[in-house]
């Protein structure tokens, strides 16, 4: 049975993207046929953090419109033979994206693919409802800042109100949260909240915490999922996020300070 | 302020104002986001048929419902003009 994921967080730069190429990533290289799909209409993104822009030829927009077929579309990766990503028009009107297109594509989609990850556009505008309405999980990835958890909470009123597992009175959507660039140090100062506070304020299942990191910004400079670097703790976080989601039960690190010795002091790390 | 209270002020930090913003904040949006589409409607209605018998204002009437545990409680408060004269009921 196919599940369809959505990443979404309401709030702009907090991670989806990264996300959705990490988890879509994960799950593939778990064997799972995996399929990413860029929701962002207008302004697609996740070919470049995948790294494969230069072989988009036809996109989603295509596809809804019949210009093109899914397989012609479909990019397969290259470190992954599991994982397809399906990249969104740079020119078309959000609009496009009409229900029923969406909703042919992914059950064309749901027929040959485990998971489908749909990385969502920032706002409430149509392209994020989209993304959202034929979800069965959706990832809110959430920074440890205030605006980002409000609008957070707005997306979970809308999960839980405009999709169609609410229209069809359905098992509701399972909502996971994702706290990204958490700085435990900040924490510990009392700068930044605590992932405790995030996840009361919200009262969601935690699935996973993502320490800011360097590598997070070198991944996407290289066009490449940061879980695929072994050396990055973010890279590490998300590994434990796709098992986690998974099913497996992983207690969650980095949320402490991380003592330095010397060595990593000098050099950096 | 001692040297001791200033070391204590900033160690406490920004993050618990953050928080309480937040509790405060969330909890508003929800109250206002799962509160039933016809309460709008109902509370039109209710300041019409209440204005027939008494004259009020707008805003002399408010309509809540709030969620406490497993309960809702529907609380509508009126505030009656000082002389509330009663007013010949429409049609009657």
């Amino acid at each position: 049975m196919t599940r369809i994921i959505v990443v979404t967080s309401g709030k702009g730069g907090v991670g989806k993207t990264t996300t959705s190429a990490a988890v879509a990533m994960g799950l593939a290289q778990r064997g799972h046929r995996t399929v990413v799909i860029d929701f962002d209409v207008g302004l697609r993104n996740i070919d470049l953090i995948m790294g494969c822009e230069r072989r988009v030829v036809y996109d989603f927009i295509n596809v809804i419109n019949g210009e093109a077929n899914i397989n012609q579309a479909m990019i397969r990766d290259k470190r992954c033979n599991d994982l397809y990503i399906l990249p969104t028009s740079q020119t078309k009107d959000k609009e496009a994206l009409t229900r029923k297109g969406v909703g042919k594509v992914l059950d064309e989609l749901s027929e040959s693919f485990d998971y489908i990850v749909c990385d969502s556009p920032a706002g409430i505008e149509h392209g994020a409802k989209m993304a959202m309405y034929f979800a069965d999980d959706a990832i809110v990835v959430t920074n440890p800042e205030v605006s980002s958890v409000r609008d957070s909470d707005r997306m979970l009123g809308i999960l839980a109100s405009k999709s169609r597992r609410a229209e069809n009175n359905q098992e509701p959507i399972k909502e996971y949260l994702l706290l990204t660039r958490y700085c435990p140090q900040r924490v510990k100062q009392g700068e930044m909240l605590h992932v405790d506070d995030v996840q009361e304020i919200l009262s969601l299942h935690l699935l996973g915490v993502i320490p800011e990191s360097r590598s997070v910004l070198s991944a996407s400079n290289a066009g490449k999922p940061v879980i695929l670097d072994e050396k990055s703790d973010a890279g590490d976080a998300y590994a434990d996020v796709v098992e986690r989601y998974l099913g497996q039960e992983l207690p969650h690190r980095f949320l402490e300070v991380q003592r330095k010795g010397l060595l990593g002091r000098l050099f950096g790390g | 302020m001692g040297l001791l209270d200033y070391f204590r002020s900033t160690r406490r930090g920004s993050a618990s104002v953050a928080k309480e913003r937040l509790q405060i904040l969330v909890a508003h949006d929800r109250i206002a986001r799962d509160s039933p589409s016809y309460l709008p409607m109902m509370q039109k209605e209710l300041l019409a048929v209440i204005c027939k018998y008494v004259q009020v204002d707008q805003d002399a009437i408010s309509v809540n419902l709030e969620q406490d545990g497993n309960q809702e409680i529907l609380e509508l408060n009126i505030v009656l003009p000082e002389h509330s004269s009663p007013q010949q009921a429409v049609g009657s």
